[in-house]
């Protein structure tokens, strides 16, 4: 086919390949000088990680196979729980055994400008020089499942360039953030005293992720209460799974004061024993969910730049996935905009209008 | 992505322990849609030039009330670019005289805010002056 048309794309998708290339070779060195222990390409490989670049998707192809070796530890609780303060707690721990530990620090967005304040380096000063530790912030900016293919993935490249532990912070008091911390080897879920009573206890969320929960400022008056009155509600789970039900979680419970270190050895040890029972009970489980999850992530990002790409063939911006918020209908005459007025005039249906979009998005490319 | 959010790092070099204009700053840029890094009191400039490579930051933030800034603030600058790192812009505020000012900018601080200066200003020179990113 020699169409005129088709003339003006030979240049421009050799732009396109070329800077696919350049991509591609950015990725290589920052790859082979992160592995090689440069903490600035490091750091740039994770920042395009967060921004989920071209470049972020071609380093962590050649980084995956490198991966899996690290233990990932989630730790996630109610905002002022003591989470950093445990963290660096737990880095002073595993520094003393000499092992590297990178920690990814998550802290929320402002869904209504997106900014963010990420204070949980402030606890962990001790270690600000140490070579052994590497600690980098993340704020959440608010995607559905996109952060905790960030962070899964912010840990892979970790994970190759050869630290042995992550630690990845989260708060936890939204699903997604219960998310992450549910793709680590071991969750823990670190709760202050007096954080209520046993209804808190029983109510679905955060405690049902635990594999170990921890009162932490254990020094205050009510911390053995609290985690006396956590051991009676779980000793009611169950041992066995019934058919076709999940495993029943037997968290330990402990009791920590993270500003003083009391307790923290012991933290560590039940947190390598959790992992050794796991594997030991499950296989490599936690691996296998964390995979799916990986996987799942992907795919509905790729899908849902799919949906947008088709959507800018359509010319209705970010009216159909509204993802973002603040996006509004396009007001230009197009087949899809006109759909979406139809939507809106109660014409026609959500669903019918999703199909309709599927059915375009499944026919037009060959590949899905 | 060029819509991503620029990164920010609010450091306070040195032995002052008021550090109300760095969070009132450290607020104040997140509403303008900042990712803001505050990493708290006391910090050396080793500590700091750390903490923005492994946060891959566009900016540091010095705020600066003890009248070390001299030392203090050119030692970053050049710990910056010792690491590789010239491209991140660098902005100094508090008590800083102003006969100071043509020095550090000489060391290579972008800006030296002082006083008064409001939000609005400071997120302006940040969005015009960082760098662009891949």
């Amino acid at each position: 086919m020699h169409s005129s048309a088709a003339l003006p794309a030979g240049p421009n998708e050799a732009a396109r390949a070329s800077e696919a290339d350049a991509v591609l070779e950015l990725a290589g060195t920052l790859c082979e000088a992160a592995l090689a222990g440069d903490r600035r390409s490091l750091s740039r490989l994770l920042t395009a990680v967060e921004n989920r670049t071209p470049l972020a998707e071609a380093a962590l192809r050649r980084l995956y196979p490198l991966a899996g070796r690290a233990q990932l530890i989630g730790i996630t609780g109610p905002p002022g729980a003591g989470k950093s303060t445990l963290v660096a707690a737990l880095i002073a721990e595993l520094r003393r055994a000499g092992r590297p530990v990178a920690v990814v620090a998550v802290d929320p967005s402002s869904p209504i400008t997106g900014g963010a304040v990420l204070g949980d380096r402030v606890r962990m000063q001790a270690y600000a020089t140490d070579e052994g530790v590497f600690i980098r912030s993340m704020a959440s900016r608010g995607h559905a499942g996109g952060l905790s293919s960030a962070t899964a993935a912010a840990a892979a490249v970790f994970d190759a360039a050869g630290f042995d532990v992550v630690l990845i912070e989260t708060v936890g008091t939204g699903q997604s953030e219960v998310e992450v911390a549910a793709t680590a080897d071991t969750t823990v879920v670190v709760e202050a005293p007096e954080m209520g009573d046993e209804i808190q206890a029983i109510k679905a969320g955060l405690l049902e992720v635990a594999d170990i929960i921890v009162v932490n400022k254990g020094d205050r008056p009510g911390a053995h209460r609290t985690a006396a009155q956590l051991q009676a509600m779980l000793a009611d789970t169950p041992r066995e799974a019934r058919p076709g039900r999940p495993t029943p979680k037997h968290p330990e419970v402990l009791v920590t004061t993270a500003a003083t270190g009391q307790g923290v050895a012991e933290l560590l040890a039940a947190i390598d024993r959790h992992r050794c029972v796991a594997r030991a009970a499950d296989g490599d489980s936690a691996r296998f969910k964390r995979a799916e999850a990986q996987v799942w992530a992907v795919l509905v990002d790729r899908l849902h730049d799919r949906v947008r790409s088709l959507e800018g063939a359509m010319d209705v911006g970010g009216a159909v996935t509204s993802a973002g918020g603040a996006d509004v209908a396009s007001e230009k005459p197009t087949a899809a905009g006109e759909m979406l007025r139809a939507v809106a005039s109660h014409d026609l249906d959500p669903y019918a209008a999703a199909d309709a979009i599927l059915v375009r998005l499944i026919g037009g490319r060959s590949a899905l | 992505m060029t819509d991503r959010p620029l990164k920010v790092l609010i450091a306070k070099p040195g032995l002052d322990g008021h550090d109300r204009g760095a969070k009132v700053l450290a607020r104040g840029l997140r509403d303008e849609g900042f990712e803001v890094v505050y990493t708290g009191l006391r910090q050396t400039p080793e500590m700091i030039v750390t903490a923005a490579l492994q946060e891959d930051v566009d900016a540091v933030g010095l705020s600066i009330l003890s009248g070390a800034h001299m030392t203090l603030v050119p030692r970053v600058c050049s710990l910056l670019r010792e690491r590789g790192m010239d491209d991140v812009l660098v902005t100094a505020g508090g008590i800083i005289p102003d006969e100071d000012v043509p020095a550090l900018k000489e060391a290579g601080v972008a800006a030296v805010f002082g006083p008064g200066t409001t939000i609005a200003t400071v997120a302006d020179f940040l969005r015009a002056n960082s760098r662009s990113r891949d």
